[in-house]
């Protein structure tokens, strides 16, 4: 069971690892993001994420046809927010069981770290002096 | 044969809309849109570095476009 789903309404972490739960796991690894209150510093207001859907969910169905490849998993999880995320909100879940954790940890590590190079979802910080595409710069 | 580029984040922001119609000769290749769009639009050059999707998949540079294609520009990701 995977699931793959990119919205505008809050994340339900709960619901996530409930759905990946199953008599067959011998353990579940979550990675919850959240938004930070600073970068480099700063003081951040909030954050706006904003996807090219139709293309961030087909890489992110990739990233998960290939972590269901490399390592024996039973459910996935892959949830992902856009639009406007006050600090303290979530704008990403993750949960994958495994009969074994180490498969289970080294599935969510792959699938945190290729989302953040490859889904084209991009994030923008508000500040009290200014606003910043993250990453668009040198 | 006239393109449209679908631009997204700062993209978006550079090219005042979420869509842009570019003219390119025939057989044009994401290489030729590329230096087409910078020289309209310079502050795409000034980006760290940004990809191109054609039909939903990152395209190489030798990519051959069709006016039916969907062309997306897509600067430095950072969902999570």
């Amino acid at each position: 069971m995977t699931d793959i789903r990119l919205t505008n309404d809050p994340l339900d972490i709960n619901a996530c690892i409930s759905a990946v739960m199953t008599p067959q796991a011998g353990g579940i690894d979550v990675f919850i993001g959240t938004v930070r209150d600073h970068t480099k510093g700063k003081t951040v207001l909030w954050l706006e994420f904003e996807a090219y859907e139709s293309m961030a969910i087909m890489e992110m169905q990739k990233i998960v046809a290939s972590a269901t490849e490399q390592w024996p998993l039973h459910r996935l999880v892959l949830h992902h927010r856009t639009g406007r995320l006050e600090v303290g909100e979530v704008p990403v879940v993750i949960a994958v069981s495994a009969a074994h954790r180490d498969a289970a940890f080294a599935a969510c590590l792959y699938i945190i770290d290729t989302l953040k190079q490859t889904v084209p979802i991009w994030k923008k910080e508000f500040f009290e002096d200014g606003e910043v595409w993250v990453a668009a710069h040198p | 044969m006239d393109i449209n580029i679908l631009g997204f984040g700062i993209a978006r922001e550079i090219f005042g809309s979420g869509q842009v119609s570019l003219p390119l000769g025939n057989a044009a290749t994401v290489a030729d849109m590329r230096s087409a769009l910078e020289k309209q639009y310079p502050r795409l050059g000034q980006l760290a570095t940004y990809m191109v999707a054609v039909n939903n998949e990152y395209a190489a540079n030798t990519r051959t476009l069709q006016p039916t294609d969907e062309i997306a520009i897509i600067p430095p990701v950072s969902g999570g």
